[in-house]
């Protein structure tokens, strides 16, 4: 396996110029003849779906959900980044791009990050002639704001529903392709495998959901646009149904995985309340614009929050951070968190958070502004832990919520399989080792949009392809491999939950690979994660048949692949003995507990090649390149 | 708490169904409704028993998946809170808990409380949508918008598309989702070129997948979650008045204001 970033030559504004020039073009009339598998159904997938329905290609779009609609990047909450330099505040391309490489802590491909920043603005365009309902000012024009990290306002926002909102652009304009004929959609049907027929990706392997039906698809080529995998900790913001199954099984068909270690573990979740919790609740980010965070001053002060005089409180960000403050990146917050918790500063009945207190500003814009900016997030607060955030702070700890590393790609967003395409969160490009708010959803609708639309032409018209039909031995093959899986799962009989194995395996990563990481811990993890995937396969409880809908057979096969993910994140997160973004190894931080990084030895991506089920993945480094953001330690105070 | 859990159980869309009854002898205040599901599932998975099938994903009230009539109320007991956003504190010890799917012929019953809802893409895809080219649009500030017009517009976007109005129907009519999504859109100027033609082919479609009538009943507003409110219905009937009789067709080629 070979790396090629197949990053255009010249300066990097003309980069993406260069490359639409010298990707070949496609006959509109012929465009017809090429079949296009997109896999997943959210920012990405739809607004690549749709875009490439539109383009005139036959497109076949799947998704698990009961509909496209459900995605989970319905549930982003803060708002999209661009820039449009709307408020005059001193914003561009440049500072985009060089804000995004710096907040990811210099572990981003360049090219690929200012391509984002230049897309950005034409996706704020797309999205409002579709009628999406961004905030407005009195004058008509868009309302922005700051969003975690960023000295200037460029974010657009849709109250606290900017997610749902811009998937909704993107589904409505899917649903218009699918009215038209040209993109047929698959809902309730999972990816179980990809296709590749001499080295091409040229299908997939499905399971319908309902009838339990495993059978293929064929196209010229497969764009997985399947999300994150942070529901490998069990406990996470993700929606329940999120899972690594679509990039496992690409990976272990020979596409490489790039740093999977690096996984993001956000600041502002709502604490564990109890011992069957499911998932935790992110609240925006964008509360940090006018919540003050603090810890009582005393380790062990259990009086309630508002009994604390001033005096006795510890605004540590603040503190640590004096130009950032609350706004610091997640990666910074999280760990100071962390850090509080652990040194017995924690509030709630189980010590496991930290305040978030609108007490200030409450007193400096009154009620009614505080509830216009964030009042349905004050509402789902309340709904979940039954206290009212208007009258005592909020309570926050950090939880997984997005996960940077992912299929490596190219330049073109192609993995190391020809002709399979990996966009959105589920690809490593853009975000490095952290990623800053309000970006994953300009990378989703980047990809979809404006970069996959341009480049998967260049393939297709470069390309011999043999025909290929459902008698082709490897679709064969993947279908009966798919199948065999599903009659062992349930075929073991054994007497554990699939849950508990997930909450299991969920606790070792949170305690070994989570916001803080050492090698003694890591390799104790690589022991104890093998043990429980052995468990698993000797005593799940599976109930139900195959032909059926059956939602533990679903959740046990991603299970199943998150026990074997989970080691390959613990092995890269080993293997990178530096701290950067939100991967912190304990033994690489300076004298003040700031990450430190190793640009001699770690300025490089990790792409892991499967060797097999008994041998051990191979590690491929493409080297990292700083020309225009000049390597520096990340500061923030 | 103990709780008495009658849950309707049906093995597929043409399998007979029935209640069953669960005993729940341990839910604590603090699990969320479907952690209290969650916990009697992994029960009934030891007891060699199957576990009962229901939708959710994102448990944060947005992704419009979960969705089952609790008490006789869709989503339950707590205005303007989806099924996954519900405690258990809001219910008492002792409680007779009945649960069931989403009752309407446009939804069949997949399996238990599972239904098929796939008759609301249906209706987005008669002309829910604004009908442009990626990459074609003006710059997002060349045309400004009302903020009284954007908020609104909000207002109605904000539907989730999770189908407790049409389970509150006495009609089983999906006019309230039908309604948002036709003011979301209308009230906008980009929304304005096609905005006659969509409300005619939406409530045709509507109709088609065999939803009822609106009586103005008002039930769907009760009981959806996310607040979206009736008066979407009435300016959806303006607009269907205006393009039925021809006004609005010519209104519609000028691409006028959002009035």
């Amino acid at each position: 396996m070979e790396l090629h970033s197949r990053v255009p030559d010249g300066p990097i504004e003309q980069k993406w110029d260069k490359a639409r020039f010298d990707l070949k073009l496609i006959n509109p009339s012929n465009k017809r003849k090429f079949e296009i598998i997109v896999v997943g159904s959210g920012l990405a997938g739809a607004s690549a779906a749709a875009t490439l329905g539109e383009l005139g290609y036959r497109v076949k779009c799947f998704t698990y959900h009961d509909s496209p609609r459900r995605a989970h990047s319905i549930s982003a909450q803060g708002g999209i980044n661009a820039s449009k330099n709307y408020q005059n505040d001193g914003d561009s391309v440049f500072r985009l791009f060089y804000d995004t490489v710096k907040g990811g802590d210099f572990r981003a491909r360049e090219a690929n990050v200012y391509r984002l920043a230049q897309v950005s603005a034409n996706i704020i365009d797309q999205c409002v002639g579709q009628g999406v309902p961004f905030a407005r000012e009195y004058g008509g024009l868009l309302a922005n704001r700051s969003f975690g990290g960023a000295q200037v306002s460029r974010t657009f926002y849709a109250r606290g529903q900017t997610g749902q909102q811009l998937l909704l652009g993107a589904y409505q304009a899917l649903e218009r392709q699918i009215a038209l004929g040209a993109v047929t959609m698959y809902p309730r049907t999972e990816m179980l495998d990809v296709i590749v027929v001499n080295g091409q990706a040229r299908g997939i392997v499905v399971r319908d959901l309902v009838t339990g039906a495993i059978g293929s698809h064929f196209g010229h080529a497969v764009a997985l646009c399947t999300g994150g995998y942070a529901n490998v900790f069990f406990l996470s913001t993700n929606a329940k149904a999120c899972n690594v199954t679509a990039t496992w099984r690409a990976y272990k068909r020979g596409a490489a995985f790039a740093n999977p270690c690096f996984t993001q573990i956000h600041p502002t979740c709502i604490p564990q309340a109890g011992a069957y919790q499911s998932k935790l609740t992110l609240m925006s980010e964008s509360l940090r614009n006018d919540g003050r965070i603090w810890v009582p001053a005393r380790a062990g002060d259990s009086r309630p929050a508002n009994d604390i005089p001033e005096a006795e409180r510890d605004y540590y960000l603040e503190r640590f951070y004096p130009s950032y403050g609350n706004l610091a990146p997640r990666d910074v917050s999280s760990r100071r968190a962390k850090e509080m918790v652990d040194g017995g500063h924690g509030v709630g009945a189980e010590k496991n958070g930290v305040y978030l207190d609108f007490r200030d500003s409450l007193q400096r814009l009154g009620k009614p502004v505080i509830a216009e900016r964030y009042g349905n997030l004050f509402d789902m607060y309340k709904q979940i832990t039954g206290e009212d955030p208007y009258t005592v702070p909020m309570r926050i700890y950090p939880a997984p919520h997005y996960t940077m590393g992912g299929l490596w790609v190219d330049y073109n967003l192609m993995s190391t399989i020809p002709g399979l395409y990996v966009l959105g969160e589920a690809n490593f490009s853009d975000h490095g080792a952290n990623r800053l708010g309000a970006s994953a959803l300009m990378q989703g609708l980047a990809d979809g949009y404006f970069v996959l639309p341009y480049t998967i032409g260049d393939y297709l018209a470069s390309t011999r392809f043999a025909s290929v039909a459902a008698d082709v031995p490897e679709a064969q093959t993947a279908e009966r491999e798919a199948a065999d899986r599903t009659k062992r799962l349930l075929a073991v009989n054994g007497k554990r939950t699939v849950d508990t194995f997930h909450r299991e395996l969920g606790r070792v990563l949170w305690h070994e690979c989570g916001m803080g990481r050492t090698e003694a811990g890591l390799k104790r993890a690589l022991v104890e994660i093998p043990r429980i995937r052995e468990e698993y396969w000797r005593d799940v409880r599976v109930p139900g048949n195959a032909a059926d809908l059956n939602q533990e057979l679903e959740k046990a096969g991603r299970v199943a692949d998150f026990l074997e993910f989970g080691e390959l994140m613990c092995l890269d997160a080993l293997d990178r003995n530096e701290s950067c973004g939100g991967h912190f190894r304990e033994e690489s931080q300076t004298a003040d507990g700031e990450a430190k990084r190793d640009d001699e030895r770690y300025a490089h991506v990790s792409a892991w090649e499967y060797t097999g089920p008994t041998s051990a993945p191979r590690l491929h480094k493409e080297p990292l390149v700083f020309e225009y953001v000049k390597l520096a330690t990340r500061s923030y105070k | 708490m103990r709780l008495t859990l009658h849950v309707w159980r049906q093995a597929g869309p043409a399998a007979p169904g029935r209640f069953e009854r669960y005993e729940m002898p341990d839910a604590d205040e603090h699990m969320s409704f479907l952690e209290m599901l969650d916990v009697l599932n992994g029960r009934l998975i030891e007891q060699g028993k199957e576990p009962i099938a229901f939708e959710h994903d994102c448990r944060e009230g947005i992704c419009g998946t979960c969705g089952m009539v609790i008490n006789g109320r869709p989503h339950g007991p707590v205005k303007q809170v989806t099924a996954c956003q519900l405690h258990m504190r809001s219910f008492r010890d002792g409680d007779q808990i009945w649960l069931e799917p989403w009752r309407s012929r446009a939804f069949p019953v997949l399996k238990d409380l599972v239904v098929d809802r796939s008759a609301l893409d249906r209706i987005i895809q008669a002309g829910g949508y604004i009908s442009i080219r990626t990459g074609a649009t003006p710059d997002a500030n060349a045309v400004p918008v009302p903020k009284r017009h954007a908020d609104r517009a909000m207002d109605a976007a904000a539907c989730i598309g999770c189908g407790a109005c049409v389970a509150a129907c006495p009609n089983a009519s999906a006019m309230l989702f039908t309604a948002a999504k036709i003011a979301h859109l209308g009230y906008l100027p980009q929304g304005q070129p096609e905005r006659f033609g969509r409300v005619l082919a939406m409530v045709q479609r509507m109709d088609a997948e065999g939803f009822g009538s609106c009586t103005n009943h008002g039930s769907c507003e009760a009981a959806c979650p996310k607040g979206v409110s009736l008066d979407f219905i009435a300016r959806l009937n303006r607009d269907l008045i205006r393009a039925t009789f021809g006004k609005g067709m010519e209104a519609e080629s000028a691409a006028g204001g959002a009035a």
